[in-house]
This record gives C-alpha cells, structure tokens and sequence, in this order.
C-alpha cells in the first residue's frame, strides 16, 4: 500500500511539474483570446521567455555575481522577453489590422531562428545556453508551485470575471461594437490582452529552461505553446477548467510511461508512445467539434476591429 | 496605383524591409551584413551545385505554398501542410514497400496515388470539421499536425523500420517508384544532386492550379466562397462542399511533397525529413501574394536563404543558420502588416503611392 501512496505521490509532484508551462501559457492566451485575439503564437513567446531567462539567469550569476538571486532576475527578464515579442506582435494585429493568425505564424517562425541565432553569437554555441547550477534555479519544490499556481489562478478568475476590467476585456472579445458604443476603448482592451498573455507565456517558457530545466536547449518547448493552445480550447476559455485540462495534459505526460505498460494492443504489444503524445490534440478536435460538450470561442476571436468613422 | 505594381510592390518592400532588420540584427551580434549576405544569396548562383540545390529546395516549398494558396482563396488558413506531406510521404513510401515489385509503369502512377490520396484525405479532415461541425480549421490543422507526425512515427518505428537500424526510417521503396533526376537530361549537370522531376510536376501544378481557381466552374465556385460566402450560399453555391474540395486540393497539393521526397530524393520515408516545408509554405503564398506566379518566385527566395544557410553555419563565426529563420518570420510579419507600410509611405508624403 504504501508502495502504491509513494508512486501517487510521484505521479502528482511530476504532474504538477510538467502542467506547470502548460497552465502559465495557456492562461494568457486565455486573457489574449477573451479580448479577441487570436494566439497562436504562444509556442514563440515561451521560446523568448525560456531563451532569455536561461541567458539572463546565467549572466546575472556569472557576471554580476548575484548567487541565489540570479533565478529572479531571469524569471523577470523571461517575461519581459514575453512581453516585448506581445508588443510586436500586438501593433502588427491591433494597430496595422494585420491577420492575427498570419502574424501569430510569423512569430513563430521568427522565435524558432532568434535563439539560435543569438545562443551563436552570445555563447558561441548552436542554439543553448551554458548550463546553469543547481542551486541558482527557481523552486524546485512543487507543493510551492502548486500554491502559487493555485494563488494565480485564483486572481485571474477574480479578474477576469469580478473586476469593471475582466467586464470589459469579454465584451471586447464577444461584441465590440457594443463594447465601443459603450465607451470602452477595443483597442486599449486587446492590447491588455495581448501584453498580458506576453508575460504569462513569457513566466511558462522561464519556468522551463531555469525551473524544470537548468538551460535553454534548441526549441526546448517542443510544441507546449500549442498544448496550452488545445488546453485553452478544451478548457472552453475558462481559467478553472483551463487549469483542470493543464492538469489533465500534464498528467498524460507524468504517467506515459506507466500507461504503456498498463494499456496493451490485443496482440500484447505495448502502447506506444506516440499515442499517448496525441491525446492532448485528439482531445482538442473532439471537444471543438462538439462530439463532448461544445467549446465555443469568444464571439469576436480573430477578427480585427474596426471603428466605425 | 495598378494592381500588378502593388503586387510587385508590397512584397519586395517586405523583402528588402526584411533584410535591412537581419542586417541590424546582424550588425549587433558584431558580423558584416554585407559579408553574411553575399555568402547567404551568391552560394546559390553557383553552377552546378548551387542552382541545382537551389532549384530542389524550391520544390516542396512550391508545393506547400500552391497549398496554402488554395485555401486561402477559399478563406482557409491551411496550417496543416506540414502533417499533410507526412501523411503523404510515408504513403507513397507505404505503396512502394508494398508494390515493390512491380513496374515502374504501373509503381509511379500508384505511388503518384498515394502522395495524392493521402494528402487529400489528411485535409479534408479539417475541411469536413470546419464545414459540418463549425471548428475552426487554425486550431484543427495545428491539432492535425501533431497528430500526423506521431502517427507516421509509430508505423515507421513500429511497423516499416528494417529491423536494427538504429535511424528511424523505412525500408527501402522498389527500383519502380524511382523518378528521374534531372541530371540523367541535362550534359554537365551530375545526378548526385537531387533535382528530380518532382520539380517540373511543382511547375505544371502551378499552370493546373491557376486553370483550376481561374477557369473552372469548381474553382470560381472555391474563389466565391474565399470572397463572400454568405453571397456565394445565396448564389446557390454549396459553401460546405467548396471548403472540403478546397482543403482536399490543398492537402493533396501538399501530399505531392512526398512525390520529391520519396521518389525523387530518399526512395524511403525517413522520420522527420520535413524543414519545416509547410510553414515555410505559408510564407511562400503570403510572399506570393496567393498567386502561381508568385508562389515560384517565393519558393525561389526563400530556396535560395535555405541552400545558403549551410554556407553561412560554415563559414562565419557568430551568425548560424538560424539567421535564415529569423529572416523568414520578420518577411511574414512585414507581408501581414502590409498596413505599416502604407501607413509609413504616408508618413513620408508618398501620398500617391497608398491607393
């Protein structure tokens, strides 16, 4: 029994751990898409977050001789990394209209070269950043991460639905004409919006590279932009059933392993990996198709507001 | 200002906006842009190495970019390429393991098959969700994606690998599913580089994709829907049939990647052989301006920054290749804001040139 206590104990520590980026990410695209704007960039803005926490965090440990400091100082300038890509990315779809999907892309493709291409120029290295120590890395501890997510979430629900602002950041995101008509400026809502899904995705990424990790290596988030992305969807746009489809993907992932050996093919072959990768993406279409319950977007999503003149 | 003008314009304002940045970026990290750029466009100039490398490069991104630019022109955003040509390339790996034997008379067409049918099929998925069931074909293309390269993973590791090979690849296609290189036509131009035919297929898929879209009854139907869809329901157009074909089109467009891949270059799925071909397809429809025409000169450009990325890893200290990626984002984001620039040629009096 207490075999069995011990492996659920592993099994939540590592859940928490792994749902950590997703949760962080996947709230801000939450904060971005209510005010509709699309984000698809995530996955690019976590790439900046976690690159340049890892770069910050060895800097300010290296060279500035901050000790135990250093972490803070890394998570910090991670999101504002986070925060500088929402900016670019929020005058080119709010201010120039552009289409929010192409430019989400472009970011993207943008993030995957930038780290490279710094990570050669700064660390002559291609594409990571020199390892960091142990002790200089965010806590390790997940019943702290656990309280501060718990904290976090907390807010952004009181946020997003008790505060004059969390108002009118959904009416921006459902109807902004009437939003508008209303005296609420859309503009000014989406690029809260945006920015605030910046930092939070910027946080996720720092998370990876100086919390989960000790250094940023080459497209080091592997796609979780877009898992927070499908558990934003799954989540309907809700910040506690978002949490809850973080969890579900984390714990996926935390138990792969053990799922291999527990769900056998009728010829006895194990299951393999790849299938247990696909359940966050097949959970995604199934829930927006409406084959489980319906997940429906904010009623204005991806479509660039115009003011009438 | 004329249409064709702006659509000459825009692009290569993008492009050159584009390099100025990278210079900067370049600049800053301590290189020479002048020196990164010659190596980075004039390695591709060179006869025979850099045309041809250039030239199969730029097969597959015509493929994709013919891709993206069918939906588009039917309102979809196709980011599923990428999972598109995945499906397709093991398919056509699959049918020349299976048929192994058989002539190349019969093996091409029946390989040809696969890359199309499977590309087709893996996008019409999204076609069949967006049009019966109202989800978004961003996000179900995205989810596809991954799914697609977990999928043909698990046959290649599982079920194709050749047992002990320590790389995750099939085995070999059959002698039949070979196509030609160009090199068996062209004096002087030796068959070690891998320009195949695939890439006079990519050409006439873009005659066949502007007959298509431009004088057919199914591709004014597919445009009519792009353009206005709530007019197109009330011209009697099935606006649900026009988004599955346009995204069965645009995925088998995609499928023919496998086509240059399996047949032309590998003769077998190898895991993971995709540079990012789909998403780059993207920027070659946006660059492109979601025309044929456009399409190749695009996939030429951005052939072109690929083949000389290696040089630029090779040969300078600080700048990598990366710096080709960075490229590639920063063109994409200036052709989407295609306003900042009219806003910006307003600023500077060139009032005129903003129509």
């Amino acid at each position: 029994m207490s075999d069995f206590l011990t492996f659920l104990l592993i099994v939540i520590e590592s859940t928490i751990r792994l749902a950590t980026p997703l949760i962080l990410a996947a709230l801000g695209g939450l904060f971005s898409e209510r005010s509709g704007v699309i984000n698809i960039a995530l996955e690019g803005k976590m790439l900046a977050g976690a690159f340049t926490a890892a770069g910050v965090t060895y800097a300010a440990d290296v060279s500035f001789g901050m000790g135990s400091a250093s972490p803070w100082v890394g998570l910090l300038a991670g999101m504002l990394a986070g925060l500088f890509i929402a900016a670019i990315y929020a005058i080119t779809c709010i201010k120039f209209k552009a289409d929010q999907v192409v430019s989400g892309a472009a970011i993207n493709i943008l993030m995957f070269g930038i780290p490279g291409f710094l990570s050669g120029a700064l660390f002559l290295s291609s594409g990571s950043t020199p390892q960091l120590p142990k002790d200089h890395l965010l806590p390790q501890s997940p019943w702290i991460i656990a309280v501060a997510i718990g904290v976090l979430v907390a807010a952004i629900w009181y946020v997003v639905y008790k505060t004059p602002f969390g108002l009118r950041l959904r009416s921006v995101g459902e109807k902004p004409e009437a939003a508008d008509a209303a005296g609420v400026s859309v503009s000014k809502m989406r690029y809260w919006g945006v920015l605030l899904a910046g930092v939070l995705a910027g946080m996720g990424g720092a998370y990876l590279s100086i919390g989960q990790s000790s250094l940023f290596t080459r497209n080091m988030t592997a796609g979780r932009g877009f898992i927070a992305l499908a558990a934003l969807i799954f989540g309907k746009w809700r910040p506690v059933q978002t949490l809850l489809a973080c969890l579900l993907f984390g714990f996926t992932e935390a138990v792969s392993n053990q799922l291999q050996d527990l769900i056998k093919f009728p010829s006895g072959e194990k299951l393999p990996v790849q299938f247990i990768h696909m359940v966050p993406y097949v959970l995604t279409i199934v829930v927006l198709a409406g084959f489980i319950g319906s997940s429906r977007p904010p009623r204005a999503l991806g479509i660039p507001y115009q003011k009438e003149k | 200002m004329p249409k064709l003008a702006r659509d000459l314009l825009f692009p290569l304002i993008a492009v050159v906006a584009a390099f100025i940045v990278g210079g900067i970026l370049i600049l800053l990290v301590g290189d020479n842009p002048i020196v990164a750029y010659r190596l980075l466009l004039g390695s591709a100039l060179s006869w025979p190495d850099g045309i041809g490398y250039t030239l199969f490069h730029a097969t597959p991104l015509i493929f994709t970019g013919l891709a993206v630019l069918v939906g588009f022109r039917c309102g979809l955003f196709n980011i599923g390429a990428e999972g598109q040509l995945y499906i397709a390339a093991f398919a056509t790996a699959w049918v020349g393991i299976t048929f192994a034997s058989r002539s190349a008379w019969i093996l091409v067409p029946l390989c040809f098959l696969g890359a199309i049918l499977a590309g087709a099929l893996w996008g019409a998925i999204p076609g069949v969700l967006k049009a019966y069931f109202g989800s978004h074909e961003v996000i179900n293309t995205i989810m596809l994606n991954f799914i697609a390269v977990a999928l043909v993973s698990y046959f290649t590791q599982y079920h194709y690998r050749v047992p002990g090979d320590p790389i995750l690849q099939s085995a070999f296609v059959g002698e039949g599913a070979h196509i030609a290189r160009l090199g068996k036509f062209i004096p002087g131009f030796p068959e070690r580089i891998p320009l195949n035919l695939a890439f006079l297929l990519a050409l006439l898929c873009c005659l066949l994709v502007y007959l298509f879209l431009w004088r057919t009854k199914w591709g004014y139907e597919i445009r009519a829907t792009g353009s206005n869809p709530t007019a197109a329901e009330y011209g009697g157009i099935s606006v649900r049939k026009q988004i599955v074909l346009a995204m069965a089109v645009s995925g088998a467009l995609a499928g023919m990647v496998g086509i240059n891949e399996v047949m032309g270059y590998r003769y077998r799925y190898y895991d993971g052989f995709s540079d990012n071909y789909g998403f780059t397809g993207i920027a070659v429809a946006l660059l492109g301006r979601n025309h044929p025409v456009g399409v190749i000169l695009a996939a030429l450009l951005f052939a072109v920054l690929q083949h000389g990325g290696i040089y630029v890893d090779g040969f300078s200290e600080h700048i990598t290749k990366d710096i080709v990626q960075v490229l590639q984002g920063i063109i994409i984001l200036f052709v989407a804001a295609e306003a900042f620039f009219k806003w910006s040629l307003g600023r500077f009096g060139f009032r005129r040139l903003k129509a």
